[in-house]
């Protein structure tokens, strides 16, 4: 794990701006920022590691825990909402167990929602480990997961 | 290299395509395309191809508008007219290829419309399109037709001219004096007059200054910039550099979203094959200007697109607004240097002035604002998409002319647009012209663009509930009024969709609302209320029906409403009983089933599962219990 | 008196210095302008939106961070001011424990001030839905506890760890109404780069931030701290003779109010059982308590007996740098010898 933080810090020069930037390289890399990794981004930068925290949890994509294996979000863009997405979502967290921004204790699945991905004539959708699922109603979202759940197996 | 031989080899190039005797291909691969499944079309088609071994020429291009219509690929044999394709599968590959290039014989029942050479029978020339017909693409002009990642096109089709004609003759006075006449307003929502601000930044006494483009778009329901970066995306660069190149600037950011990570990849190829031509870099086109652009990746937070937040955020900070008293972000802005910030479309559409010249662009708009401007048509809308449209087009022509209205025979209830900063409008205002003053005089916006339909199912309050909900999880924190007020808010109306509201709550809402605008630091606040004041404002009655009545008409808040069988219809067939998550429907086989109103959540399963043809449960506004079904 | 300039507020005519911002001028002048999130010692904040006032001509605005300007014609009252700042305290209010009786801070507390000056109207605050944070208390360090759940966000105590520590243990996270002061991942204090000096302690308006000596003193005595030669001029806070808080004098000017943690926190050893009030000498094999005069007429009178490398000084971080650099010219001038050390030499 040090050497590929290592490898990233290497690609910068350690100056405030490129924080946000390192951060991202970094999630990118071990899947969220464990305290370790701020506390070396954060002597990078010359920046407390207090700071380093603040700036990370104030931007949605940061995550300080890891993510489950398999990522469903669920698109609360406007379309989407008119068009039925609250129902998705609680058939989703319904059928998982779990709340928006949670994963499975098995580490499964984590479930999140989106500001808009971006096909709003398909709505509403989600999407599983960035794939579509287009023009969905509750029904769909269950036969969905059942399968989901059938090829974890 | 000269200008004019870059242009040739572009020119040729793009010739040579436009005149190959080969079939060409082009597949729509913008986000929305890739979403509904143009990379897997692709594939099938190059499949088709290989088997049949027929050599053709693909192309990728980005986002034509026509959302519905994805994935949406034109086909045009040698010397035949060019077939757009709607909602391609893979599936149906085989039959286009087979069809349309091995046979010459466009498949009529697949095909959204034609255009180019020789006529078909039986299809729709694309300019007769209701979506495309009344539309004016200026800023949209490259998108969908030419391929994004190939500079030659963009050159070939008009693209670096302004660059050069500006490099190698006209003063940055000249520059700003043309823009300035043009009348172009930010196009980012405020509408603040884009000349004036280059000037104001130019006079700023400074060795450096910086030009930054503002690509965040946060409002959950606008994709234009996204559209644009993806399929235009030299248009911004060119656009940017001119910028630079009039304020006396020689560094630009683009701060553009992380989830648009085909837009950053655009981006990253579009800079890299500028600096190749020697269209950016150092010395552009031997004129001895320098300009250089990085792109910035925002780490998702909708307050980032306000200036001093987005300076911040650069800067590698919390994206927390400045309070005023401040200086301006063109005098003090990134690293305390003068600063331009432009939304996309505000510099994609300055290479077209400064060709086309400001008399032309201030030909189309109203008195105070001219151009066009670009929407996302999405809801419940007939045709959803990104649509370009003279200042001055009304509501009602966006609406019907182009989104071809409200579908299934539903009513029109309101439009919003301007998303969680901007307003509801109900129908007696469909025929507001859209333009910056006259959408914030009805109480909405123009804002990002975003421009979302709602018919008769939409409930109001719930949609207010939901921008609330958004604004609130967006607000930086830094000022009481938008943290506490705005969660304040949102759980006045939490409290009215469960049907806990109180007679109190609307008056409530207004003055909070108004506390909150006048009060906040940044636009973020001050526009946040907004979707409740309109729509209370707009769509009182429905408040009321929530709060006195304990029923949503629109039958969207799950408190508020109940599912019903009806005796009539059902078949008992078993299906809802066996779905029903919660195992509120009791019946059996040829016994009319009932929903156990005490048990039933309200998630809508049986109604989804119930067949089509019997549509026997129904959901009505109210809540009922068990004693109902006595 | 330089650069002074003339302004109003409410109609009455104010004299402040040039650079002092409206509010600076106003509290000066015994004028209260409802705040939270200012501090003198601070960069201006401007988030708790409470220090709106009208300024003629030009609208609404906060006072923390606009300059004083010559003619400038300030309102603090009037229906546009109180319609955002009325909201604005109600919502802080709403969203704060409001059991004031049971708060180390009550009677001190700005919150509480604030609350006085707009008037409770307790029909409209019940409009209002109480959100309390639930979050767990931090009492992790020895001196003081953090209760978030009090805490106004003005940032103070952030700005304070920063701008005048540097040591940053303390930074906003995440957002919205989510917010929190927090130390990396919201670990407790004592496990951050906190030096525990207590100044964030000393500028919390509210109950968030409180010593864990709750009682309050009666009087205060000035004096130097005597945990080094840095000499910072402190108020001792007595209580029926006993120091139970100390805090920075403003107007020394060796630490300008400023303290750390020994001179804020370490005052236990002046009322411990096993200090020695004064001195001992051994006489017949035992240390017996003698006066200071006895103990330096002794140390004087052997002080002949003894010459050159045969002495040596060990001096005191306790006592001030001048005294300090008098007991080493006494060694090198007096006694003749190099031999001398100092505790804080380690
Ligand atoms: C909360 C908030 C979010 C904003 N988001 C965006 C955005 O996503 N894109 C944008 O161009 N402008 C956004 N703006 C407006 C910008 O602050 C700024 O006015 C604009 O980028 C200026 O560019 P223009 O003059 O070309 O429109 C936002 C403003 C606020 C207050
Ligand atoms: S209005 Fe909201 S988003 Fe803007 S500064 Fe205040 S708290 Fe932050
Ligand atoms: S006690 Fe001192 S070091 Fe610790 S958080 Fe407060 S100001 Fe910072
Ligand atoms: S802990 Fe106290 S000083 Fe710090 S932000 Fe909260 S209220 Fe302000």
């Amino acid at each position: 794990m040090e050497d590929h933080l290592a490898e990233i810090l290497s690609t910068h020069t350690g100056r405030r701006s490129e924080l946000i930037p390192i951060l991202q390289e970094a999630q990118e890399k071990f899947g969220y920022l464990s305290d370790d990794v701020i506390a070396e981004v954060a002597e990078f930068t010359h920046v407390p590691e207090s700071t380093v925290f603040g700036v990370a949890s104030f931007y949605t994509q940061f995550r300080f825990v890891p993510q489950g294996r398999n990522l469903i979000s669920v698109c609360r863009g406007t379309a989407c909402h008119v068009r039925g997405a609250p129902m998705i979502l609680d058939e989703v967290s319904r059928q998982l167990s779990i709340e928006d921004g949670g994963t499975t204790p098995d580490l499964e699945y984590t479930l999140e929602t989106v500001a808009c991905i971006g096909c709003c004539a398909l709505a509403p959708c989600l999407t599983v480990n960035g794939k579509v699922e287009a023009k969905l109603n509750p029904k769909k979202v269950k036969d969905l997961l059942a399968k989901e759940k059938a090829n974890e197996v | 290299m000269k200008f004019e031989e870059i242009a040739q080899t572009a020119k040729e190039e793009w010739d040579a395509l436009q005149a190959s005797a080969k079939p060409s291909i082009v597949v729509g691969t913008a986000t929305c395309g890739r979403a509904a499944g143009a990379m897997e079309v692709m594939e099938a088609l190059r499949n088709e191809l290989k088997e049949r071994e027929i050599e053709a020429n693909i192309m990728e291009t980005g986002c034509f508008g026509l959302c519905d219509a994805e994935p949406l690929i034109t086909i045009k044999g040698p010397g035949g007219p060019s077939v757009w394709y709607r909602n391609v599968t893979p599936e149906m590959a085989g039959k286009l290829v087979e069809e349309h290039i091995v046979k010459g014989s466009p498949v009529a029942e697949h095909a959204l419309g034609a255009a180019g050479d020789g006529q078909v029978d039986g299809l729709t020339a694309m300019s007769d399109l209701p979506m495309l017909k009344f539309q004016v693409r200026r800023i949209l002009f490259n998108c969908g037709v030419v391929d994004p990642s190939n500079i030659n096109h963009y050159i070939a089709t008009g693209g670096y001219q302004a660059l050069n004609k500006v490099v190698s003759g006209m003063s940055p006075e000249d520059i700003i004096d043309e823009i300035t006449r043009s009348g172009l307003r930010g196009l980012g929502g405020a509408g603040f007059p884009v000349g004036r601000k280059w000037d104001s930044c130019r006079r700023v006494p400074s060795d450096v200054r910086y030009v930054v483009c503002n690509a965040d778009e946060g409002d959950p329901g606008a994709f234009q910039d996204r559209s644009v970066l993806e399929g235009d995306p030299y248009s911004v660069v060119e656009g940017m550099t001119i910028a630079g190149y009039a304020i006396g600037a020689q560094k630009g950011y683009i701060y553009v979203r992380a989830e648009y990570p085909l837009a950053v990849e655009r981006l990253e190829n579009a800079t890299a094959q500028a600096k190749e031509k020697g269209l950016m870099g150092k010395n552009i086109l031997g004129s001895g200007f320098d300009f250089d652009l990085e792109i910035f990746q925002g780490a998702g937070a909708f307050v980032c697109g306000e200036s001093t937040a987005l300076v911040l955020s650069i800067e590698g900070k919390r994206g927390m607004p400045k309070p005023l008293p401040r200086p301006r972000t063109t005098e003090v802005g990134l690293w305390d240097m003068p600063t331009l910030l432009n939304n996309v479309k505000s510099y994609s559409i300055v290479p077209w002035i400064l060709t086309k010249g400001a008399d032309q662009f201030a030909s189309l708009g109203t008195e105070r604002c001219k151009g066009t401007a670009v929407f996302s048509l999405t809801g419940k809308m007939a045709n959803c998409g990104l649509i370009e449209v003279p200042m001055g087009t009304t509501l009602r022509q966006i609406i019907y002319d182009i989104g071809g209205g409200i579908p299934k025979g539903k009513a029109f209830k309101a439009v919003q647009t301007g998303g969680p900063s901007g307003g509801c409008l109900p129908a007696e205002l469909l025929d507001t012209q859209v333009d910056f003053d006259k959408l914030t005089a009805a109480g909405a916006i123009m804002g990002s663009g975003g421009m979302v339909v709602m018919d008769e199912d939409t409930c109001m309050v719930d949609v207010a509930r939901y921008f609330l909900d958004f604004t609130q999880k967006e607000s930086c924190g830094e000022c009481s009024l938008c943290r506490l007020g705005t969660l304040q808010m949102l759980q006045t109306l939490e409290a009215i969709v469960a049907g806990e509201g109180d007679p109190d709550d609307i008056d409530m809402l207004l003055e909070l609302g108004e506390a909150i605008k006048t009060g906040s630091i940044c636009g973020l606040g001050q526009s946040a209320p907004n979707p409740a004041l309109t729509t209370i404002r707009y769509f009182r009655h429905e408040y009321e029906a929530h709060i006195h009545e304990k029923k949503c008409p629109a039958r969207v808040c799950k408190d508020l409403i109940s599912y019903v069988i009806s005796a009539d219809k059902c078949k008992a067939c078993m299906i809802c009983l066996r779905e029903c998550p919660v195992d509120a429907i009791r019946g059996a086989k040829k016994e009319v089933h009932v929903i156990d109103q005490d048990k039933c959540i309200r998630c809508g399963v049986c109604m989804s599962v119930c067949p089509e043809r019997f549509g026997a449960v129904e959901c009505i506004p109210g809540r009922l219990t068990e004693a109902d079904n006595a | 008196m330089l650069d002074e300039i003339k302004f109003a507020i409410d109609g009455t005519q104010i004299k402040a210095n040039k650079g002092d911002t409206i509010l600076k001028a106003a509290l000066k002048h015994g004028i209260y302008i409802p705040h939270l999130c200012d501090h003198p010692d601070l960069e201006p904040f401007g988030g708790c939106r409470l220090c709106m006032v009208e300024i003629k001509g030009k609208g609404l605005s906060i006072s923390c961070k606009v300059p004083v300007e010559e003619g400038l014609e300030i309102i603090t009252e009037s229906p546009e001011v109180n319609k955002v700042r009325r909201i604005a305290a109600e919502l802080l209010i709403a969203s704060h424990h409001v059991d004031c009786l049971e708060c180390a801070r009550n009677t001190d507390c700005k919150l509480q001030d604030v609350a006085s000056y707009i008037g409770i109207e307790e029909g409209r605050l019940k409009r209002l839905k109480r959100v309390i944070k639930d979050l767990p208390i931090d009492d992790s360090n020895p001196f003081f506890i953090r209760d978030l759940n009090k805490c106004v966000l003005c940032g103070i105590c952030i700005r304070t760890c920063g701008e005048i520590l540097n040591v940053g243990a303390i930074d906003f996270a995440f957002r919205g109404t989510g917010t929190l002061v927090a130390t990396v991942g919201g670990k407790p204090i004592l496990q951050s780069r906190c030096v525990s000096c207590g100044e964030c302690v000393a500028r919390c308006p509210v109950g968030a931030l409180v010593p864990k000596n709750a009682e309050r003193p009666t009087r205060e005595v000035s004096t130097v701290c005597t945990y080094c030669g840095v000499g910072c001029g402190i108020k001792l806070g007595v209580r029926g003779g006993r120091i139970v808080r100390v805090r920075g004098d403003v107007n020394s000017p060796a630490n300008r109010g400023n303290l750390c943690v020994k001179g804020r926190f370490g005052y236990d050893f002046v009322n411990h059982p096993d200090r020695l009030t004064s001195p001992l000498i051994k006489r017949n094999g035992a240390f017996v308590e003698a006066t200071f005069e006895e103990a330096l007429d002794l140390v004087a009178s052997k002080l002949t007996d003894y010459k050159g490398d045969q002495f040596a000084t060990f001096a005191s971080a306790r006592i001030t740098t001048e005294d300090n650099y008098v007991v080493q010219k006494f060694t090198r001038a007096v006694m003749g010898t190099n031999n001398l050390d100092h505790c804080a030499r380690l």
